[in-house]
């Protein structure tokens, strides 16, 4: 049976590592899924084939029904979960799919250390008073598999890094389903105070460590975590979410590598160290994306701060920005040879994308050659607009990189900006006062004409003002985009 | 301390590979990889259930760990399934384009 069992965990590693091969190409994806799921299939009938080998004669089927019930309410509630949210709403689900991760990393960590109490307070049952930390060294050192100093370490990070990523999870997913301001909490001295959770936790793990019969402060780790994730991610701004859920992904994949040392579990530390590396180039290719640093993403609070001050033009100058009004705007997109779609985070809300997809439709029924403009961190979530633009049926041959277009925006006879606004502002290229400074941008102001689809005048997420707006080719067509976008499709219709 | 050891090992090149794995993932697959690979983490579900058997470690063990066990499941169960859905949707958009290009 135990060698069944490892078979089963090897074709399960062998599994996660093919089917995230795959998952990272477009052809293979789906397949690489698959393959993924069916590696876990092996996994979970492993556990089951190792916990009947481990018991022997004295196993009964009783004993898996707490396993069981726990499978059952997971997969009742997985389903239609994952059936039936919709795609605009995926960066939440992904944000709290994060967050039951960690959270069961801790409750693994925190049931370990349970386990070696009742086991180590049944064999000292028959000696009174006995001497009780170094017992608990002994006990787990046992059920971990290794040195007992060591596993009582890596129970403290799995609840550590578990909890931080279950409560900044949650964060994350009331931010970004509208249920808390995504606007970044900043306080004075917020990272003296978070600092001193990160310390105060690391001291209780490190005491533990040391002396297991400390265990006491175990059970201060578990709220110490909590309010070390929330206090992380209620300090950054919805705009920022890509690198935070990027990072959360990450850190679930990690927590899940330390329960796996808690527990003695190979399969475990490999598999989880696996998400945690995808969750790191993810998050590398957003900072990349945004050209910042992580600490910046993390630390700066950024967009809490007021507007820049020293945007282009003197303060307090009155500029006016054009407005048009779709069906004036119509006329100059009937003309056009050329369109550039620009979609952002604004476009998802108003869950345009099947109005801006029959717009497309039209455009080219009309010989307009139209491509999207994806920003890699535009929207929510990484590939954010991707998904949206899938679920709408747009032709993934559309969809096009900013590098790919920027170099030729002067032959575009209309760049369409639906609810983008920090990555289509010019600042970033020639103001080095502004935030974002040096971040790649869709160059649209080089487009021959500009529409903006905003709902109003209001700056983007970093509260830092557009200079887009006000150039001479720029128009703003104002309003919820979703209307404008039909209003734009019937004026080709009524033609 | 070996075997603490040995674990640190098989991290750090799972690490190495991990990383080796996805360098290069376009924008298209941004989210799918990442609802995939939290999927994948809900491999936690393991240790969760080797923990969760009745009799080895008291009630309290047992309940904390089918807690793990339910919440991994989630990971699981919905993780796969939006991500499969998700890539039908790609593949959906491919297939239809094809089509029309061979028309």
């Amino acid at each position: 049976m135990g060698a069944l069992a490892v078979i089963l965990f090897l074709c399960s590693g062998v599994a996660f590592i093919v089917g995230l091969k795959l998952l990272a190409k477009p052809e293979t994806a789906r397949k690489g899924n698959a393959v993924s799921a069916l590696g876990m299939l092996a996994a979970i009938v492993g556990t089951v084939v190792q916990i009947i080998g481990e018991r022997g004669e004295s196993f009964s089927i009783e004993s898996l029904t707490w396993i069981g019930i726990g499978l059952g309410i997971g997969a009742l509630v997985g389903v239609p979960a994952a059936r039936f949210v919709k795609m605009t709403a995926m960066p939440e689900m992904v944000a709290l799919f994060n967050g039951f991760g960690g959270v069961a990393s801790l409750l693994i960590g925190w049931a370990q250390m349970q386990q070696a109490l009742e086991i180590r307070s049944g064999a000292n049952a028959n000696i009174a008073e006995s001497e009780t930390g170094t017992h608990l060294v002994d006990v787990l050192s046992a059920v971990g598999g290794g040195n007992g100093h060591f596993v009582a370490a890596t129970i403290v990070a799995a609840i550590l890094i578990g909890g931080v990523t279950f409560s900044g999870s949650i964060i994350a997913f009331a931010k970004l389903a509208g249920k808390i301001s995504s606007k970044p909490v900043v306080y004075k001295g917020q990272h003296l105070v978070n600092a001193g959770l990160l310390l105060l936790a690391v001291a209780c793990g490190v005491a533990f460590a040391w002396n297991p019969g400390l265990f006491p402060v175990v059970y201060l780790v578990i709220p110490i975590a909590m309010a070390l994730g929330v206090a992380a991610v209620i300090s950054i701004g919805g705009g920022d979410m890509p690198v935070v859920i990027s990072l959360l992904n990450s850190y679930s994949g990690l927590a899940a590598c330390a329960a796996g040392f808690a527990v003695g579990s190979e399969l475990l530390i490999i598999t989880g160290a696996l998400v945690g590396a995808s969750g790191l180039i993810l998050t590398r290719i957003m900072c990349l994306a945004m050209n910042r640093s992580l600490a910046n993403v993390l630390f700066s609070g950024f967009g809490s701060g007021a507007p820049a001050a020293t945007s282009s033009g003197e303060p307090g100058e009155k500029r006016d920005a054009n407005v048009l009004s779709p069906e004036q705007a119509y006329y100059i997109l009937e003309a056009a040879q050329s369109v550039i779609i620009v979609p952002g985070y604004g476009m998802a809300v108003a869950q345009a994308q099947h109005a801006v997809k029959e717009l497309t439709q039209l455009l080219a029924a009309n010989g307009t050659e139209v491509r999207f403009a994806i920003h890699p961190v535009a929207g929510r979530m990484p590939g954010h607009m991707n998904v949206l633009l899938a679920e709408a049926d747009v032709p993934y041959e559309q969809l096009v990189e900013p590098d790919d277009v920027n170099p030729s925006m002067e032959t575009v006879d209309v760049a369409i900006v639906i609810g983008a606004n920090d990555v289509v502002n010019p600042a970033a290229l020639t103001d080095e006062a502004s935030p974002i400074f040096g971040m790649p941008i869709v160059e649209v102001h080089r487009a021959r004409q500009v529409f903006t689809l905003k709902r109003s005048m209001g700056s983007g997420y970093a509260g830092i003002e557009n200079p887009l707006f006000f150039l001479d080719n720029n128009a703003m067509i104002l309003g919820d985009a979703k209307q404008t976008v039909n209003a734009l499709v019937d004026a080709f219709k009524a033609d | 301390m070996s075997l603490a050891l040995t674990y640190a090992f098989i991290f750090i090149l799972a690490m190495f590979l991990g990383l080796e794995l996805i360098r290069r993932v376009p924008a298209q697959l941004h989210t799918p990889l990442m609802s995939g690979s939290n999927a994948i983490s809900g491999i936690s579900i393991i240790g969760a259930m080797s923990l969760a058997v009745v009799g080895d470690g008291g009630m309290l063990t047992t309940i904390l760990a089918s807690a793990a066990v339910g919440f991994a499941a989630v990971n699981v169960v919905g993780g796969y399934l939006v991500t499969d859905r998700m890539l039908a949707m790609f593949q959906a958009g491919k297939k239809r384009d094809a089509k029309k290009g061979g028309a």
